[in-house]
């Protein structure tokens, strides 16, 4: 099957990728563009290892031809926050202990993003059904809840508006 | 300098050392998308392997036609047994004594049996291949019942084997039997039980399931033809092990391979064995030249790689009728599935089962494990669990509720009245282990204190009294579960794996600026070793943890360790980097008496320095004392800062815990809720409360998991019935409570810094408890025990066999 | 987990895509949400030689309420069906059912077309429409139909829907009634153990002037239990009413074995759900 010319803005770069029709988007981000923060945990839609956001959605990379993403803005966790100056997602992860063996990590804070996005005074109980798409192996999600919910109040903060 | 200096305890807590909840150093790249997982290396020209599979549980493999896939552009070999065996690699041996099929060699044994290795350009094309390769099978009786193993018209499994009457762990009596496991004393414990006041009986099954780390297993093998050198990167919770394993399976020598366990994704034992795909990719690798990449996908870990428990224990427990438990004996059926591939230590084919005696001064017990072929998947692997620990826990937990109930006792009471006293420690048990300490009355009493027990008690009968009288549909269960885990293994005069010692080790270097880098023998999956293994380092050398790599996993830099599982890891490698830190320690105090010009008897240590006794203005730090081993000559010392250490512990410890669960359960829709769980775990010296804090949620959420749905179930054809996420139960944020935790300390004795390991220990204690949540819902109704999992239309079954759906 | 290989199309209009869909003929699939077909896709289950992807049908995407009737397009995700304030008012358990499918990500590509064409008896969509009366309307190379919903459905995953027609388009009457959507559950992200979809309006004098009852994953179609929603309008919900009406409806499932549990176990739960989402409804109403 020959391939397609797929241009994508990635974390807010424009990028082009040739890809079959069938090539999933989480495998052109990983394997073409080098994008390897999100991952492939189950491959079936349910456990949302390969959440990225597109177009303000948050989507399961691994049910998405990258031919469907064709002129979409896809960001993924790599697009959240650099070096320099985390997200305050990514801090708050870091300070409550939100995380284990990372694996799950970007596509949780990616889906906690946009939860946050639309919804930025969640309750505890709008926090686990927001991210009831991201399946965790490791830390009961427990302490997952505390980081979201900490970094909501944090973002509400009239200082840190920017 | 003495009047600006910070106070003793401004400078402990400048190191960041045990008992700080320092945050984790991992978390910066995982946090950023930049952790390093298996299926993240991208090398020149790597190609990519797939597995063509077996659909059928039993049946002759008649021909392989490998042509058609052979001729789709991209696929660059198809390796199959008759392509290993030159090689001698179409079988390998298992951690447990066994052998196992690396591609199908004849027949199949199982469903998701590896039959045929392809190699192609990417996985897509891959994939295409894998459905060109054309098998010819013919089917045969199927055997999924252990209990049907030795009966006159079961089928053989293992032909290979088939006259073999005498297997690793001794006689085998049928060519589908594999082991009989005796501890104990048989005919004193019979004796008890046949003079007894009372006996309880049940027949305990702890479900097969499944580790599910978020992460599958893979790995990538680059074969360097030029040097002679084989990398290969994998998910590998004991790199050096597999090294090993490697280098005697290929007959490269083992200088020339270089294991590396990248970032793992979870590994909850699902990783600790060695998989067809591994040794497919190695050959793979050395046949083209190319590194050569393998990832399985969900359905293939569900169905192929490892699985955990599948133990029906049938215990007899025998008391007094004022409740002291005489004897206990235990009689348990282990499926293995087609082969033995566990990964125990080689002496305990059934793992540390016979710690089944659990929290209690049982004077009297004897155990019989009776290992079984089936057709299913290969393994028996330790689930977030120290070797069969879990189902010792479940089987003594569940006796005591059921002996509870025969004796018409509170189950809590009656735990009390059994459980060895502080004064008994060390404790011989009956099943032949030495418990090393514990103090169960202290956490069990604050356990049931802090829930409030009597009153849940009281508001339990209430909700029985409306129950009965119509007002609600809902039933009340209280989970008591008060285990005794033996981890840390372990003493390598008892413990080996495949020989192998079960040491772990240390390896210190001491810049000259005063900053550090230790490696290790373990592997983190997810656990935080490079935040807490450099705290242990930090108050044992003065070093703040900060200024301390933690590097483990790569086996070229590396010394030799037996990994990480089965809580081992703070038991063993700890404790090693713990006596290494003290070897530092002793070379830096001759250099800092030399620099003092004093002896070095007249100079001590004070959290971060060497100061001289009575003249606390003279000291030197260890940054000093650092600088000074590179710059100074120094007589009769040697020039540098290094250290090593070989653990070899001289016991296994022995955490414990008391956990309450308490659930609601809807007898209608089965539905359960869990509305208060309780946790007190006391894992000995707390290095870092806020890892210990979230290993306790994790692995509570696990045992959750477990004892509420997640199983592997196949169907009477040997089909897996629950191969994707859909149907193997994970539970999500929402099914998910907050947990309450709590602690006691009781430091070991025997391990240099008092720590005894925590990983396991919710789950192994948490499923018990949320599993006797259920049986208790419904002990008032006449129920005294029902199977795990506890999902809804079990639960709705026990209530329907106890009548409670009949019509009012 | 690859899927096999495809030639992608992606029509920008209604008339487009059709006309595709009758050149492909049985090669091609149209692809809403994909968040069935991708996956059925993987397992090779299903080997379409041509995607018909209905993303850029602009027409296809929109909700509007007039005349006391809602029309959904096809390609509206359910996570724009929870968001609309309009629909909300128009049919408010609408939403709440929507917010009982899969997960977040899944809502936000998932689509009411795809949910409710491609007739897998464990999607919610189907028992809702055919609780609310639901219309569909099918575009294909001899023009347009409109099917109820109450009659769409076949077997499993077959339907009225001809191989060569689209599903454009979901109208139904607007109701401020009574209502609510009850789903067992093993987890979020499963389908319906069993799940109810009720809808009661009380009239001023407190009896029950209005009411529809389905039943989602209890048979291998989507279940209209017309005579139990009869039984209600006519008997009232004093308790004997409603556990006739429940009898009534218990009458028409055909629950299968699997992993949820066996077929004895679904058809206690259901009538406990059933139950639940009349209590519910009437609740409200």
């Amino acid at each position: 099957m020959s391939k397609q010319t797929i241009n994508l803005n990635v974390n807010g770069q424009s990028v082009t990728a040739e890809a079959e029709p069938r090539e999933l988007l989480i495998h052109v981000l990983r394997e073409q563009l080098e994008i390897t923060g999100p991952h492939i945990g189950c491959e079936t839609t349910h456990c949302g290892a390969c959440t990225v956001d597109m177009d303000g959605m948050s989507v399961k990379s691994c049910t998405v031809f990258a031919v469907q993403a064709q002129g979409k803005e896809i960001t993924t966790i790599e697009g959240l926050g650099d070096p320099d100056k985390l997200h305050v997602l990514q801090e708050k992860f870091k300070e409550h202990h939100g995380l284990q063996c990372g694996f799950c990590t970007p596509g949780m804070i990616t889906r906690a993003h946009r939860l946050l996005e639309e919804n930025p005074n969640p309750t505890e109980e709008d926090v686990r059904f927001g991210i009831a798409g991201n399946l965790c192996r490791c830390t009961g999600y427990q302490n997952i809840v505390k980081s979201v919910m900490a970094a909501a109040e944090e973002l509400n903060k009239p200082e840190s508006v920017t | 300098m003495s009047a600006t200096a910070e106070s003793v305890q401004e400078r402990r807590a400048a190191l960041k050392g045990l008992g700080t909840s320092r945050k984790r150093v991992e978390d910066a790249r995982f946090t950023q998308g930049k952790g390093n997982y298996v299926d993240d290396i991208k090398l020149p020209d790597m190609l990519f392997g797939d597995f063509v599979r077996s659909q059928h549980a039993h049946a002759r493999v008649k021909s392989i036609d490998t042509s058609a896939a052979m001729e789709l552009p991209g696929v660059i070999a198809v390796l199959t047994a008759k392509d290993l065996e030159p090689l001698n690699l179409h079988w390998m041996p298992t951690l447990a004594g066994d052998k196992q099929m690396v591609l199908a060699d004849g027949k199949v044994l199982f469903q998701g049996q590896e039959i045929a290795f392809v190699i192609a350009e990417d996985r897509y094309i891959a994939a295409d291949a894998v459905d060109l390769v054309k098998v010819e099978f013919e089917e045969l009786p199927v055997l999924v019942d252990p209990f049907k193993a030795e009966l006159p018209d079961a089928p053989i499994l293992r032909e290979d084997i088939a006259d073999e009457k005498e297997g690793a762990h001794g006689a085998r009596r049928h060519p589908n039997h594999i082991f009989t496991w005796e501890q104990g004393d048989k005919a004193a414990t019979e004796t008890v039980i046949g003079e007894a006041d009372v006996v309880a009986e049940e027949m305990v099954y702890y479900h097969r399931t499944h580790p599910c780390p978020m992460e599958t297993c893979g790995s990538v093998a680059s074969m360097d033809k030029v040097n002679g050198k084989l990398t290969l990167w994998g998910t590998f919770q004991a790199p050096h092990v597999v090294r090993t394993v490697a280098s005697l399976l290929s007959g490269i020598a083992e200088h020339n391979i270089r294991v590396v366990s990248p970032d793992i994704g979870g590994g909850f034992g699902n990783k600790v064995g060695v998989y067809p795909g591994y040794v497919c990719s190695i050959v793979a690798s050395i046949v083209t030249g190319k590194p050569v990449k393998w990832v399985e996908d969900r359905m293939e870990n569900l169905s192929a790689t490892a699985f955990a428990r599948d133990y029906w224990m049938q215990g007899k427990i025998a008391a007094t009728k004022e409740g002291k438990i005489t004897g206990l004996w235990c009689h348990t059926t282990a499926d293995h599935g087609a082969f033995d591939a566990c990964a125990d230590p080689t002496k305990y084919p059934a793992g540390f089962m016979n710690i089944c005696t659990g929290s209690y001064d049982i004077p009297t017990a004897y155990l019989a494990v009776d290992g079984i072929y089936t057709n299913k998947a290969p393994g028996g692997v330790a689930y977030r669990c120290s070797f069969r620990v879990t189902e010792a826990a479940y089987f003594i937990e569940r006796m005591i509720e059921v002996l509870a109930i025969k004796l018409n006792m509170d189950a809590a009471e009656l735990r009390a009245k059994n459980f060895i006293r502080k004064d008994q420690f060390p404790y011989q048990s009956a099943l032949g282990w030495e418990y090393d300490s514990g103090d169960y009355h202290t956490a069990w009493d604050k356990a049931l204190e802090s829930v409030g027990y009597s009153k849940l008690r009281e508001e339990q009968s209430q909700r029985v009294e409306d129950f009965k009288a119509g007002k609600t549909r809902k039933l009340m269960g209280i989970g008591l579960c008060h285990f005794t885990e033996i981890v840390g293994a372990g003493p390598v005069k008892n413990c080996d794996i495949l020989g192998m010692g079960m040491f772990d080790s240390c390896e210190i270097r001491i810049h000259p600026t005063g900053s550090a880098l230790a490696r290790l023998g373990t592997i983190s999956q997810g656990q935080g070793h490079a935040t807490t293994f450099a705290q242990i380092l930090a108050t044992e050398i003065g070093i703040s943890a900060d200024d301390i790599t933690i590097e483990e996993g790569d086996t070229d830099t590396a010394p030799y360790g037996l990994g990480t599982y089965g809580s081992r890891s703070t038991p063993v490698a700890g404790a090693a980097t713990a006596m290494a830190g003290r070897k530092i320690r002793a070379k830096a105090q001759m250099i800092a008496a030399y620099l003092l010009e004093v002896h070095d008897n007249d100079i001590e240590w004070e959290v971060d320095r060497f100061v001289v006794k009575g003249a606390p203005e003279k000291f030197k730090t260890m940054k000093e004392i650092a600088y000074a081993s590179y710059n100074q000559a120094i007589p009769g010392v040697e020039p540098g800062l290094e250290a090593v250490s070989y653990y070899d512990p001289p016991n296994m410890t022995y955490p414990f815990g008391a956990y309450v669960c308490v659930m609601d359960v809807d007898v209608d829709t089965g539905v359960s809720d869990i509305r208060q769980f309780y946790a007190l775990d006391d894992c000995g010296t707390r290095i870092n409360p806020m890892i210990i804090e979230g290993q306790v949620h994790g692995g509570l959420t696990e045992a959750l998991a477990i004892a509420l749905g997640q199983e592997i179930a196949y169907d009477e054809l040997g089909n897996v019935k629950t191969g994707t996420l859909m149907d193997f139960f994970i539970p999500t944020s929402w099914e998910t409570p907050n947990y309450q935790t709590d602690f006691t300390e009781t430091p070991s004795p025997h391990h240099p810094i008092g720590a005894k390991g925590v990983g396991e220990s919710p789950n192994v204690g948490g499923v018990p408890a949320f599993s006797n949540a259920i049986n208790d819902a419904f002990r008032a109704f006449g129920l005294t025990h029902t199977h795990m999992p506890h999902d809804h239309w079990r639960i709705w079954k026990t209530a329907n066999e106890l009548g409670l759906h009949a019509e009012s | 987990m690859i899927t096999g290989n495809f030639e992608y199309h992606q029509p920008g209009s209604i008339p487009e895509a059709v006309a595709l869909l009758s050149k492909l003929g049985d090669d091609a699939r149209v692809i809403a949400g994909g968040h069935s077909l991708i996956p059925t896709m993987k397992l090779r289950l299903a080997m379409p030689e041509h995607l018909i992807d209905l993303q850029a049908v602009k027409e296809l995407r929109k909700i509007s309420v007039s005349g006391g009737e809602v029309c959904i397009g096809a390609m509206t995700t359910q996570a724009e069906l929870i968001a609309s304030e309009e629909l909300h008012k128009a049919a408010p358990i609408v939403r709440e059912t929507s917010l009982q499918i899969a997960d977040p990500q899944v809502r936000y590509m998932g689509t009411l077309g795809g949910n409710v064409a491609n007739g897998d008896p464990g999607n919610d969509m189907p028992a809702l429409m055919q609780c609310l009366d639901a219309s569909f309307t099918l575009s294909g190379p001899d023009g347009e139909r409109t099917v109820n919903a109450r009659e769409f459905y076949e077997a499993a995953y077959f339907t009225a829907r001809d191989d060569l027609e689209i599903l454009t388009e979901i109208r139904f009457p607007a109701y401020s009634g009574g209502y609510a959507y009850e789903k067992q559950k093993r987890k979020i992200g499963d389908y319906a153990t069993a799940a109810a979809a009720v809808l009661l309006t009380k009239g001023a004098d407190g009896s029950c002037e209005q009411a529809s009852i389905a039943l989602t994953n209890l048979s291998d179609t989507p279940l209209f239990c017309e005579e139990a929603s009869r039984q209600l309008v006519s008997d009232g919900l004093d308790s004997a009413s409603v556990n006739s009406a429940v009898a009534s409806a218990m009458g028409q499932i055909d629950p299968v074995d699997d992993n949820r549990g066996p077929a004895e176990f679904k058809r206690h739960a259901a009538a406990i759900i059933l139950r639940r989402a009349i209590q519910q409804a009437w609740a409200r109403a």
